[in-house]
């Protein structure tokens, strides 16, 4: 894989290099991920594509510490991540979650949601944290003692947000941000998350089976089957329709809408 | 009626459904008039805009204290406002099916695949255990499952959400119906999966002529597969075309929608976003009836 090497050290965000993730032992173990190199700018945006099975969603969670079986490197700001995760790691990187309706407490206010971390992580003047990023994420006031049974799906996912930013951390980790949400709804959240990346100066991981919504957020991005990265580009390339691998150019023509001649030319890539 | 293009299938004309509540009565879909013949008709809208509810109400699924009122609903030259449950049972699943949205709660989970697509086939078409097993086994092919043999023989838990999808799709066409309702049927499956389930659909209505009311909220995906695109809002139709003129839509709602899906090959700074009109809840809806 190229890649690795084209960043200096200061620009870097994260470096994950020959990353292996396996879940389970033996006979049944599954090879999640396999030998995954990337880099990350900081600033940047970085789209992770690919179909259910194929490890995006993976990677962001050994980044994150929530998949622990992992062999390679991964380091975060120039850091090598160990097994364990710090608290000061998730005061650099935090996630947002693909279903807003699970990834809520569902008896927990949305103050109480967005205090926690600040709580455990010994932050004074919470509550006008809490009031500040309701604002930032486009919530009024009155939403600060709601339960996430009185929102929508958009307004839960902006809770989520909200909550990612509670610690003022440099990277999010998005793992389909919008797949739960209504198109309309989407376009909003989308905005919401560009305007934030320059407010607050974010980096973002964004993982997600639509291109149309990568190539609308992403700089760069990298296109995964079966636990491998196939191809990594630029999102002009993506745009102008050039994929170098057949993978991705039938994504590419899927996802551009039905067509009952190239139904019958899909291939099957293991 | 006979033959593709001849014809409604189903015709609804005046179709309301009302959940009175302590405090107000919920109109989830009101007074919409549109039909369906031997034609792909994509319903679509976002979440709650009554599109799922009008697809349970052809098949009678709507339970109290939720009221259905239809000045006409015929599928095929059966009154469908004057079946009872027993009749209407006969109907369900053999000549109407319904494709539900989550398979995780659509298949009994204390049941093998193979015996429940089985007992579709039997109560549908009257099989026998060697012929029920030998369709299931075809139709499990048909939706591109690579080993038919251990997810004949597997527990709902066992297989993938997709898989899951496919199974439904496979067990609704087993006693291929006259009509299919498909709710979301492909939003968990992957594009590529996507299209080779919607192929088979496709095929079954150019050749043997079955109709289907396909709801989804996918816009791009209705207007390339469908033939006719009726869209919802608030539980009204507030505009139906041909799905290769979609993005000729003249409606402000269907205009937002549109604007607001982001494009591969058009960037933009920032996505547009709908700004909604009060007065697209209260103007009439229109009929979208294929007269």
């Amino acid at each position: 894989m190229p890649a690795t090497s084209d960043v200096s050290g200061a620009d870097m965000a994260l470096l994950i290099s020959h990353l292996d993730v396996r879940f389970g032992r033996g006979e049944e173990a599954v090879h999640a991920v396999r030998d995954v190199s990337l880099t990350v700018r900081r600033g940047e945006s970085f789209g992770l594509v690919g179909e259910s099975g194929s490890g995006k969603s993976t990677v962001l969670r050994a980044i994150a510490g929530l998949a622990t079986d992992w062999t390679g490197r991964i380091a975060v700001d120039g850091e090598d991540l160990g097994r364990k995760r710090s608290k000061a790691f998730y005061e650099t990187v935090q996630m947002v979650f693909q279903d807003p309706y699970g990834s809520l407490h569902p008896r927990h206010t949305v103050d109480r949601t967005l205090s926690e971390p600040a709580k455990i992580h010994g932050i004074g003047n919470v509550g006008g944290r809490v009031e500040a990023l309701l604002h930032d994420v486009g919530l009024g006031p009155e939403f600060r003692f709601r339960y996430p049974h009185q929102l929508s799906g958009g307004q839960r996912q902006r809770v989520a947000i909200a909550r990612a930013l509670m610690l003022e951390p440099r990277i999010l980790l998005l793992d389909e941000p919008t797949s739960a949400l209504d198109v309309s709804v989407q376009a909003e959240i989308l905005n919401l998350l560009q305007r934030l990346k320059h407010e607050h100066g974010l980096t973002y991981i964004l993982v997600s089976h639509d291109l149309a919504v990568i190539a609308h957020m992403c700089d760069r991005l990298a296109v995964m089957n079966a636990g491998r990265v196939v191809e990594e580009m630029d999102v002009d390339q993506l745009r102008r329709s050039q994929p170098q691998h057949n993978y991705t150019r039938q994504l590419l023509n899927a996802s551009l809408g039905y067509d009952r001649d190239k139904a019958d030319s899909l291939l099957t890539f293991d | 009626m006979s033959g593709p293009g001849t014809g409604s299938l189903l015709e609804v004309e005046g179709l309301s459904i009302d959940f009175p509540t302590r405090t107000r009565t919920v109109h989830a879909v009101r007074d919409i008039s549109f039909s369906v013949g031997r034609e792909k008709v994509g319903i679509v809208g976002e979440s709650g805009s009554g599109k799922t509810m009008t697809g349970r109400a052809v098949l009678g699924l709507i339970r109290p204290p939720g009221i259905v009122t239809a000045r006409r609903m015929d599928f095929d030259g059966i009154d469908l406002t004057k079946l009872s449950e027993r009749e209407y049972r006969r109907i369900r699943g053999n000549r109407i099916a319904m494709v539900m949205q989550d398979p995780k709660f659509s298949l009994n989970p204390v049941m093998t695949i193979g015996r429940q697509i089985d007992e579709a086939y039997r109560v549908a078409a009257g099989a026998a255990a060697g012929a029920a097993r030998r369709r299931t086994m075809e139709m499990l092919k048909a939706v591109r499952i690579r080993d038919p043999e251990r997810v004949y023989k597997a527990y709902p838990h066992e297989v993938s959400g997709g898989m899951g999808q496919r199974i439904m799709i496979a067990m609704m066409l087993v006693a291929e119906p006259d009509l299919l309702i498909a709710d979301e049927p492909t939003s968990a499956l992957d594009v590529t999966v996507q299209m080779q389930v919607l192929a088979i659909v496709d095929d079954l209505v150019s050749q043997r002529g079955m109709g289907l009311m396909f709801i989804s909220h996918d816009l791009n995906l209705v207007a390339s597969f469908c033939d006719r695109v009726v869209i919802m809002y608030a539980g009204q139709i507030v505009e139906t075309c041909r799905a290769s003129e979609l993005h000729k839509a003249t409606h402000p709602y269907t205009r937002g929608l549109l604007a607001s899906l982001p494009r591969v090959d058009q960037p933009v700074e920032r996505l547009s976003t709908l700004v909604r009109e009060e007065s697209w809840k209260t103007e009439p809806g229109v009929d979208a009836r294929n007269l």
